[in-house]
């Protein structure tokens, strides 16, 4: 039995269903980051002292990693959009670069971590730290989520394209809603955590 | 989106390399203001709002929710109406023990 609605929109949502599922993951992955930013609120405004995130956290390669993640959101929108145009050549070379700007925000999220450990900061030496981690450890997971799709979609998902070339460019917007999600967590963590 | 036409998608990709360097731009304003060393209201304030310019460019032109179904639009405010609960919450627990 063939999946409905993979490419033409359903009758009712006027979406295709893959998009409407994506929509709906991203306002319960809202919920789940409004959770804990929520208890950092609550954290931060309880606590008689709290760090100021640029005396603790290194601030110029957390921007540097901005600067990567907003790259890689540009990346990933150009790579639709190079599908959409049917230049699939050019779609994997936007789509790898988006991968490997992944790849430098996770290798320069490893060096920030290392360097906290080296100084014995762990997730257990304070409310802040507790926080610091939890948050851009969830983040993290999430660029690494993201990268083990686009991988899939570049390397053998990408067999798709050659016998169902919507649905396969259905499935990039699709991850592309995602990568962009996750760029704007960070947009809203970098300022919150790193500079305040 | 994918009935848009060539010289429609080209023009949206001109629109993403600008989205792109006000995105970098407003990085730098933000960590600039970090450095005026403001009242910490005036911080959270003023580095909360370039973020949320920030998340809007990024949602209304890589998201392309500025031409979205009516469907998306509905579970997304229903899902800011709780977002915004859950972050009222706390700050209204911090003025309680403040009053």
């Amino acid at each position: 039995m063939q999946i409905p609605y993979t490419v033409e929109p359903r009758p009712d949502t006027g979406l295709y269903n893959a998009k409407l599922g994506v929509w709906l993951f991203l306002a319960s992955e809202v919920m789940l980051f409004g959770a804990l930013f929520s208890a950092l609120i609550l954290l931060r405004t309880g606590a008689t002292s709290w760090p100021h995130g640029y005396e603790v956290l290194n601030v110029p390669l957390a921007t540097i990693n901005t600067m990567v993640l907003i790259t890689s959101s540009v990346s990933m929108v150009m790579s639709w959009a190079a599908l959409r145009l049917g230049d699939f050549g050019k779609y994997r070379k936007w789509m790898g670069l988006t991968f490997l700007l992944g790849l430098i925000f996770m290798v320069i999220k490893t060096i920030e971590y290392a360097a906290k450990f080296e100084h014995h900061l762990y997730p257990s030496h304070d409310n802040f730290m507790a926080t610091y981690f939890t948050l851009t450890g969830l983040h993290g997971l999430h660029v690494l989520g993201g990268m083990i799709v686009i991988a899939y979609l570049l390397g053998p998902g990408s067999k798709m394209w050659m016998t169902e070339p919507e649905r396969y460019t259905n499935r990039v917007e699709v991850i592309g809603l995602y990568w962009h999600f996750v760029d704007l967590v960070w947009i809203f963590l970098f300022p919150t955590l790193y500079l305040l | 989106m994918s009935g848009h036409s060539v010289e429609e998608i080209r023009r949206e990709t001109r629109v993403y390399i600008l989205v792109f360097v006000a995105l970098a731009v407003l990085t730098l304003v933000t960590v600039g203001v970090s450095y005026l060393h403001l009242s910490f209201g005036a911080a959270v304030g003023l580095a909360l709002f370039i973020a949320s310019i920030k998340g809007s460019l990024v949602a209304a032109f890589f998201m392309h929710l500025i031409s979205e179904r009516r469907l998306v639009y509905a579970v997304l405010i229903l899902t800011m109406i709780f977002f915004v609960a859950l972050i009222l919450l706390p700050l209204g627990g911090y003025h309680d023990r403040l009053g």
